[in-house]
């Protein structure tokens, strides 16, 4: 099987750069590993999507229906139930694959945008001490089981980690009947929306232990109980504060990390950072013809912003197919400094400036005011004030070519504004 | 006095009310709207799923036509525990009309063709 451009993923990433890249010129093949397009979307049942690219508030199956109708109606070619085993590259890219239909076989590629999204932390990736019983899984497995398949996980639930997946979790469950005893989490403050605190915890009288986590776990056959402990500045558990709750099920919603694992085999430079590809202003990663976007690049607040990411890197891998030959390019890593954590991209081609790019990023320190500044060459070149900045939430700052003074190295800075 | 915390943007002001019904905490003028809001009829969107007649997609999305009162949450859930929808159906199809009278309809979010 043959195809200039090959899209690995069908959900809100892989649905924008499918439709994006799609041209007369250009042919698009896209590969769902599920018998549906949509991905997570479907699962994500409750509304607030949508806000910045219709101006409406939608759920997530709406928002991904309306991605699905276009791309139907262009009449893209895809397969679904289909896995990717591996990708490869020798001149063009090698992409194995598998389904039930055909069995193994190989799609060769021009260019390959990886939109695989990303996948939680588990209970393994913070090492919660305790027995190993059952009822104890991410909030987004629960939520699938609950939204998709139709089962409550648990009668009585309690979870850890005030991200919103665990927070509209405990509002879904408890509105489907189940108690939720609680939310613990091991930082001062929630890395969730203040509305969905609002909306799903106050709304129910679910209390939320701030600095608290998870040190016991307790089960023969299945959870029987809880015990969290509140944790002092350096995240050691303090004796004394045990709280232990009788419950069957514990929701873990404690990070997502982008899904690009099962690409080892092509030797892409990664970022420790984002634990994903390290891309430039193109999202295009250090093989050539290789894009990456969506949250398989790097974990977005919104849907909204994965779409707008997606569709410019599906434009970029048109760009590449339709133009291979390019003019020699100068890769320049962007530099960070002050409470500046992670930016994406985290490499700029000063070789191919024309047009002006977005810089996303997060900052390491909550902030009521905060001022950004992007220096070359040890001078501000701009500078943008922030009313509110936090880790959980991402940043983004449109950089144009004409403001910026040559090649030199760009450096993102964030300071506090102290009153 | 009565307190609360904004829901309107990301920022979260911690607002107040008094007994003359004046906002405080407010650094914008949504802010004050939505306290008022919040005071005389709290409204929320309701998101859940009922049962479907498809062999393949056994649950259907759904979501209020608009915000209902708080306290009807509980009830629509109940009452829609008992429903099954027939498909095919199509995202925006209204599955029930004025919901416990409460003028609100029962809208599907999600198309299933079979």
């Amino acid at each position: 099987m043959k195809t200039d451009i090959c899209v690995i993923g069908g959900g809100a990433g892989g649905l924008a750069a499918a439709l994006s890249s799609n041209d007369d010129g250009v042919s698009v093949l896209l590969v769902e590993r599920e018998g549906h397009l949509g991905g997570i979307l479907n699962q994500c049942i409750h509304n607030g999507f949508g806000l910045e690219v219709f101006k409406e508030e939608l759920t997530g199956p709406e928002y991904a229906e309306r991605f699905i109708k276009e791309f139907e109606a262009k009449k893209i070619p895809h397969l679904l139930n289909t896995t990717v085993i591996d990708i490869r590259k020798t001149k063009d890219f090698l992409i194995d694959v598998s389904n039930e239909a055909n069995g193994l076989f190989t799609i060769e590629a021009k260019a390959v945008i990886l939109a695989t999204g990303c996948y939680e932390r588990t209970r393994g990736g913070i090492s919660i001490p305790g027995d190993r019983p059952r009822g104890v899984m991410p909030a987004g497995s629960a939520q699938r089981y609950l939204n998709i398949d139709g089962h409550l996980v648990g009668k009585n639930i309690f979870i850890l980690g005030s991200g919103d997946i665990g927070l509209i979790m405990a509002r879904r469950m408890t509105l489907e009947g189940a108690h939720v005893h609680g939310v613990a989490e091991i930082m001062p403050y929630s890395n969730g929306l203040t509305r969905n605190i609002v909306q799903c915890l106050h709304d129910f009288d679910i209390p939320l232990y701030l600095s608290h986590t998870v040190t016991d776990i307790k089960g023969k056959d299945i959870l029987e109980s809880v015990t969290i402990q509140e944790v002092d500045s350096e995240f050691h558990p303090i004796g004394g504060t045990e709280k232990t709750f009788e419950v069957d099920a514990l929701l873990l919603s404690v990070g997502l990390l982008p899904d690009v694992h099962m690409f080892e085999s092509i030797p892409f430079e990664k970022s420790q950072e984002t634990k994903s590809a390290v891309v430039n202003q193109f999202c295009e990663t250090s093989i050539e013809g290789l894009f990456v976007c969506g949250n398989a690049l790097h974990v977005h607040d919104l849907v909204d912003w994965v779409t707008k990411e997606s569709q410019k890197a599906g434009h970029f891998a048109k760009q590449f197919v339709k133009n291979p030959v390019r003019g020699k390019s100068n890769l320049k890593p962007v530099e960070t400094g002050g409470f500046v954590r992670v930016v994406v991209p985290q490499k700029i081609d000063f070789g191919q400036m024309e047009n002006p790019f977005e810089l996303s990023f997060r900052v390491s320190k909550k902030m009521e005011e905060g001022i950004l500044r992007i220096e070359q060459n040890g001078k501000t070149v701009r500078e943008k004030r922030y009313k509110h900045l936090a880790p959980a939430e991402m940043e983004s700052i449109r950089i144009d070519p004409s403001f910026l003074s040559g090649d030199h190295p760009i450096r993102l800075i964030v300071e506090e504004v102290v009153k | 006095m009565k307190t609360m915390i904004c829901i309107v943007c990301p920022v979260g002001c911690h607002l107040s009310v008094d007994d003359s019904m004046v906002v405080h905490g407010n650094r914008c003028k949504r802010g004050e709207v939505y306290a008022i809001k919040e005071l005389q009829y709290p409204t929320r969107m309701l998101t859940t799923t009922v049962r479907t007649t498809s062999r393949e997609i056994p649950l259907l999305s759904v979501k209020t036509s608009d915000p209902i009162h708080k306290s009807k949450l509980f009830e629509v859930m109940k009452e829609l525990k008992t429903f099954v929808a027939n498909v095919p159906v199509a995202c925006g199809d209204i599955l029930i009309h004025n919901i416990l009278d409460t003028e609100i309809d029962i809208v599907a979010t999600r198309t299933i063709e079979k």
